[in-house]
């Protein structure tokens, strides 16, 4: 595999093999000096034209854990501001020798444009409303570290679907590995079409909360509202808000998540967010390993699962 | 030889095709209580030993020794398993995914470290070995014990316990499991 661009192109199969990999860089991480030289001499470039905290932290901290060298591009203070395209920015920073670029943009689409243009390996952390898979594999990740599998558990996510990559991404990997799932928010927060989306709908988040194994939230994302979708987000939060009082009626094995960053108050309440039910600092935790797992498969072990292994490598 | 790597070998997997036992079962049992010994006996007692297994062929070797150890001296050593994937020298050239998760739970610092494989090639895994441990601390001493040593190495290392001396072709095939040592050749095509 040369890129991560979307969970579709890992299927059942290969998002379990990330997560059988994941398991030793969960403890690569656990120890005192949590590095490993597996990666030595590469560089991972992270190249975010969008705003993000823990993606990209989590990321370089996934390449250093590597001993991958990293380089990060902010935005705000490059040449783009000089009116540079994107290609051309790309096609710069690939000159300068590096391995892996990790991609963010506002536009969906634009990682596969990338990988079109460079040979370095291309990874999706983000492009629009359309795809996140390293966020969905450390969901899918951290709830299989609580209950073991997905396979029959019912999942519930809530609240702003339309505008969420994170949404997309997870819809996928969830049902590829049998989780059962149901999308919850009001009619003007989601797609306008479900066609082809493996999942029920339900608008009120009451009518499922009982039965659910997963209630994974979702910000609301403002910046990217251009209409009134949503009365206020008082009634929002009525409605769809994770409260206090909603957490009472979960199950007791029931797990509670958040890409983050959260709006507390709007969709989840404090109380929520901390209740012992809640994984979303685990999701964190997992992050880091899973892209250290993803970026080993693409730039350690995923090189000759191109190439032809050289000779016979008996008793290696 | 583990099945994921076998399965890897050569280009687009091989099968395994044995040709002569070289050891029994109950030759490999003697083998293993010799062993036993000599570790008693290099490290006079097994006051600060420890076992480390590599995966995935030295780990069921290990535990093997880690019995053997109790029977003989009365003591239950620290037993750990390695998985040294992540610090080959051969990442990027052959598929290097870990077998399994490394499970040291104890601080190896001022330990007598005993590396337990199954087959010494080229040196090149117990090298990478030797870089792992240092992360989990600064043994006291790293002794090597081998089931079977095949030669043809590239590394200035050597084992301090062998089973057996078993001399080979380099593009040969060894095969350890509980049932004894087999020798054989890996050819091209599919497993059925």
């Amino acid at each position: 595999m040369k890129h991560l661009l979307s969970v579709d192109d890992l299927g059942a199969d290969g998002i379990n093999e990330v997560m059988r990999l994941t398991d030793s860089f969960v403890e690569v991480s656990s120890r005192a000096i949590p590095r490993v030289p597996a990666l030595r001499g590469k560089t991972v470039v992270s190249l975010f034209f969008e705003d993000s905290t823990r993606t990209r932290l989590s990321f370089e901290a996934a390449a250093k854990r590597l001993s991958a060298d990293t380089m990060t591009f902010s935005v705000s203070s490059s040449s783009v501001n000089k009116g540079e395209s994107l290609r051309d920015t790309v096609e710069t920073i690939e000159a300068m020798g590096i391995d892996a670029v990790v991609v963010r943009h506002k536009s969906a689409g634009v990682p596969w444009r990338v990988a079109s243009w460079i040979d370095a390996s291309v990874i999706n952390a983000g492009d629009g409303w359309h795809q996140h898979p390293t966020q969905a594999l450390l969901d899918c990740y951290t709830i299989r570290s609580r209950r073991g599998a997905l396979e029959g558990l019912r999942v519930a996510i809530v609240g702003d679907i339309k505008h969420s990559r994170v949404a997309r991404s997870d819809v996928t990997a969830f049902h590829a590995l049998g989780a059962d799932v149901v999308l919850v928010g009001p009619p003007t927060l989601l797609p306008p079409s479900l066609d082809g989306w493996p999942v029920t709908v339900a608008h009120r988040l009451d009518d499922v909360l009982g039965d659910l194994d997963v209630i994974y939230l979702l910000r609301l994302q403002r910046e990217r509202m251009t209409e009134a979708l949503i009365p206020s987000l008082r009634e929002y939060r009525s409605v769809f808000g994770l409260t206090a009082d909603r957490v009472a009626r979960l199950r007791r094995d029931a797990l509670v998540m958040h890409p983050g960053p959260m709006n507390r108050g709007v969709e989840i309440d404090a109380e929520a967010a901390s209740d012992p039910r809640s994984v979303i600092t685990a999701q964190v935790a997992n992050g880091v390993a899973v892209r250290m797992a993803v970026l080993y498969l693409l730039l350690g072990a995923g090189a000759e699962l191109v190439a032809p292994v050289p000779e016979l490598v008996a008793n290696a | 030889m583990a099945e994921r790597e076998r399965s890897a070998a050569p280009p687009r997997g091989g099968i395994f095709v044995p040709r002569t036992t070289v050891m029994d079962a109950d030759d490999l049992r003697r083998a293993v209580t010799r062993i036993a010994h000599e570790i008693v006996e290099r490290n006079h007692g097994l006051e600060g030993v420890a076992l480390v297994g590599l995966q995935t062929g030295g780990v069921p070797l290990a535990q093997r020794l880690a019995e053997a150890l109790s029977e003989i001296d009365g003591t239950d050593v620290p037993l750990a398993t390695l998985d040294v994937a992540f610090y080959r020298d051969d990442i990027g050239l052959r598929p290097v995914i870990p077998e399994a998760v490394t499970d040291i739970s104890f601080d190896l610092t001022d330990l007598t470290v005993v590396l337990v494989d199954d087959v010494l090639f080229t040196g090149r895994t117990v090298r990478a070995a030797l870089n792992a441990l240092n992360d989990y601390g600064r043994p006291r001493a790293v002794e090597l014990a081998v089931m079977v040593d095949r030669g043809h190495r590239q590394l200035p290392i050597r084992p301090d316990f062998v089973g057996k001396n078993l001399p080979t072709r380099f593009d040969e095939q060894v095969d350890v499991s509980a049932e004894g040592v087999v020798i054989g050749d890996v050819v091209r095509g599919r497993k059925p």
